[in-house]
């Protein structure tokens, strides 16, 4: 059995009197594939707030490699080696591919004023050291031709594969995906399906997930949790999830 | 729709009757101890009805104007420039050219003229500075003028309480201008757009109010005068030296002229506005640049790839208002007396004028713009109490058709090489 990489126990947000997550539960390993699925509004996206640090959450607990990081500002948790994309892609569109891909390496370089003015050896070696990093991965994402095109510019498709080796650049360890599907063709929806299995067999990432692509999530998953209307549904492999009668029923409503 | 635009047009008409009638038709004249009001002469009355029929007609057919006039081309700026790739050639060749020409160019024209760049030199620098703030990181700072008041007193008063010179000054103004720009960023952090703008509006009238009454201190509205000027390595430009001190031409075995000391004071301007230049340059290339350029563009994707906005916005504010203490105690060495009358909120406007109309983020594009804003006053004094009409006018045209900015920024993209 592989150490738990993420572990969340009754994590509970709330607005006011609203529950918008209601005690979740979730458990991801090293170098597994986890998605989080469940109809629209269930407050799939909230959980990813809360795990990612933009809504510190009212209760329950989120250990990230057996550390207590629930309350923490969202860019220390990132620097933790946790890093989400979102539901629409967020570029910076006026910069360039490479840019982009440099901006979110900002940790890694040296970041000394004094050094940085008179580009000393210690500056050009570590920026030189996130180019090579910000090749590699748009190598990856099969984005290496368009290094140097403005985000803006870039399809649909390409912005969304963009989004995820920004993510990879930052050297993170658990990625969450919040719909990386959607708005994406069949092709390109099978593209990512295969980045995102190579992410885990090669790279060694685990990913959580959240879609709504059934064909992606069930073919990709190795461990499937359900949240309806802010609570734990049901969790389980794809094909126990298939079966699940209380799963069947949020999905399509009762006969 | 014709009856629409006559309704518009008659309106607009109406507007400018009043306006003009009000600024133009009468005139308050003081004869002996009383005032009169003087009506326009005839000829003048003509301008301002020929103005109005103007105005009346242009938006009466103002759909066929638009219709004609799309079919002119615009002016491009950007096709003026030779290409890129010749650029990149050109560019230390242009640079040490213009350099050279800025250092030869004062000992060729009159006094008057070396002055009026020492202060467009000034405009320059505080345009820049602000541009880091405004057009980089994207945060609206209408109280600029306060860091370039830090800066002005700073020097100021170091040099009237303590005797210390200009050169020691400069970099304490810059540091003091810096820390009080760190302070003020930390309240306005979280604030955004309009909410931003209107709390360095209030910090650019809390330094202007404080310096006009802590009498005890700065003189209040008197002001400080008798600033020292700068000194070249320890001489000094005046006709005559201080206990202990060599002037200029007594050291070269030349006369006196009241004119080095306006080269020397341009060549100062000049140095630093060339350091300053290097320094954003670079800054602009450098991590915290493009983080800034991020965090205008998407916050929130900043804080989740790991990005610390705090110190991103702060380094912002620090090194922006850091040029404006630069600019700041240059123009207390230049003028030789400040008052707060010089940093009121109007400076802050035209420093912002000068970034909007340059083109935001632009530097060459600064640069243009500060030439224009501080000469064309100039130019235009002919025009005598219309000038700020003019000058007003010159800014709505300019945001009318061309929004961007005299030069848009074209920041310097990295590159990935293979």
């Amino acid at each position: 059995m592989s150490q738990l990489l993420l572990d969340v126990n009754s994590l509970t947000m709330r607005f006011g009197g609203l529950v918008a997550v209601n005690s979740v539960n979730l458990a991801v390993r090293n170098r597994q594939i986890v998605s989080v699925i469940g109809p629209n509004g269930a407050g799939k996206t909230t959980v990813f707030n809360c795990l990612s640090g933009f809504y510190p959450p009212s209760d329950g607990s989120v250990l990230f490699k057996g550390e207590q990081i629930a309350g923490l500002k969202d860019f220390r948790i990132s620097r933790k080696g946790l890093v989400r994309t979102f539901q629409h892609v967020r570029l910076f569109s006026t910069m360039t591919v490479i840019e982009n891909m440099l901006v979110a390496q900002h940790r890694h370089l040296n970041t000394n004023i004094v050094a940085g003015l008179f580009k000393n050896a210690s500056y050009r070696r570590l920026e030189q050291e996130a180019m090579d990093r910000a090749a590699f991965w748009l190598e990856q994402v099969d984005m290496l031709a368009f290094a140097n095109r403005e985000a803006g510019n870039l399809s649909y498709g390409q912005q969304r594969r963009l989004e995820i080796a920004r993510c990879m650049v930052t050297q993170p360890e658990l990625l969450l995906l919040d719909e990386p599907a959607a708005g994406l063709n069949p092709n390109e929806t099978k593209q990512l399906d295969e980045l995102i299995v190579r992410l885990r067999d090669e790279h060694e990432i685990s990913v959580l997930l959240i879609e709504h692509d059934m064909s992606l999530v069930m073919g990709i998953s190795d461990h499937i949790y359900v949240i309806a209307q802010g609570t734990p549904l049901a969790d389980g492999t794809p094909d126990e999830i298939k079966q699940n009668p209380d799963v069947i029923k949020a999905y399509l409503g009762e006969e | 729709m014709m009856r629409q635009n006559f309704y518009t047009a008659f309106f607009a008409a109406g507007i400018t009757l009043i306006l003009t009638c009000l600024m133009v038709g009468v005139k308050l004249t003081s004869e002996g101890t009383e005032l009169r009001v003087v009506g326009a002469t005839a000829a003048q009355w003509t301008w301002i009805f020929g103005g109005i029929a103007i105005v009346f007609l242009s938006q009466l057919f103002r759909d066929q104007i638009s219709a004609a006039s799309a079919g002119i081309p615009r002016p491009n700026l950007g096709k003026l420039l030779p290409a890129v790739s010749v650029q990149a050639r050109l560019k230390p060749w242009l640079i040490a050219a213009v350099i050279v020409g800025l250092i030869v160019w004062p000992f060729m024209v009159s006094r008057g003229a070396v002055d009026l760049a020492t202060l467009t030199l000034i405009y320059v620098m505080l345009g820049l500075g602000l541009n880091i703030v405004v057009g980089l990181a994207g945060l609206l700072d209408l109280g600029y003028v306060a860091f370039y008041a830090i800066g002005a007193y700073t020097y100021a008063l170091l040099s009237s309480y303590f005797g210390l010179s200009f050169w020691v000054c400069l970099p304490i103004s810059a540091l003091l201008a810096a820390t009080f720009g760190f302070v003020l960023g930390f309240p306005v952090l979280r604030l955004r757009g309009d909410y931003l703008a209107i709390v360095t509006l209030g910090f650019g009238e809390i330094i202007r109010i404080l310096l006009n009454n802590w009498t005890g201190l700065t003189g209040g509205p008197n002001g400080i005068s008798g600033i020292d000027k700068p000194t070249l390595f320890g001489l000094e430009f005046n006709r005559r030296a201080s206990d202990g001190a060599t002037t200029f031409h007594e050291f070269m075995g030349i006369d006196y002229s009241s004119s080095y000391k306006v080269i020397f004071l341009y060549l100062i301007a000049v140095l630093l506005v060339i350091w300053v230049l290097f320094v954003i340059n670079r800054l602009m290339r450098m991590p915290i640049g493009r983080a800034w350029e991020a965090l205008r563009e998407d916050e929130i994707a900043c804080r989740s790839l790991g990005l610390n906005r705090t110190v991103i916005k702060l380094s912002a504010f620090t090194f922006g208002a850091s040029t404006a203490g630069f600019a700041g105690c240059f123009f207390a060495a230049r003028q030789g007396f400040i008052s707060p009358e010089s940093f009121v909120f109007i400076e802050s406007a035209i420093i912002l004028a000068i970034v909007v109309l340059g083109g935001m983020g632009s530097q060459f594009g600064v640069i243009l713009a500060a030439i224009v804003m501080t000469i064309l006053p100039e130019f235009a004094r002919e025009f005598s109490e219309y000038r700020m009409l003019l000058f007003g006018l010159l800014m709505v045209l300019m945001m009318r058709w061309r929004p961007q900015g005299l030069l848009p920024s074209k920041r310097p993209h990295m590159e990935l090489k293979r």
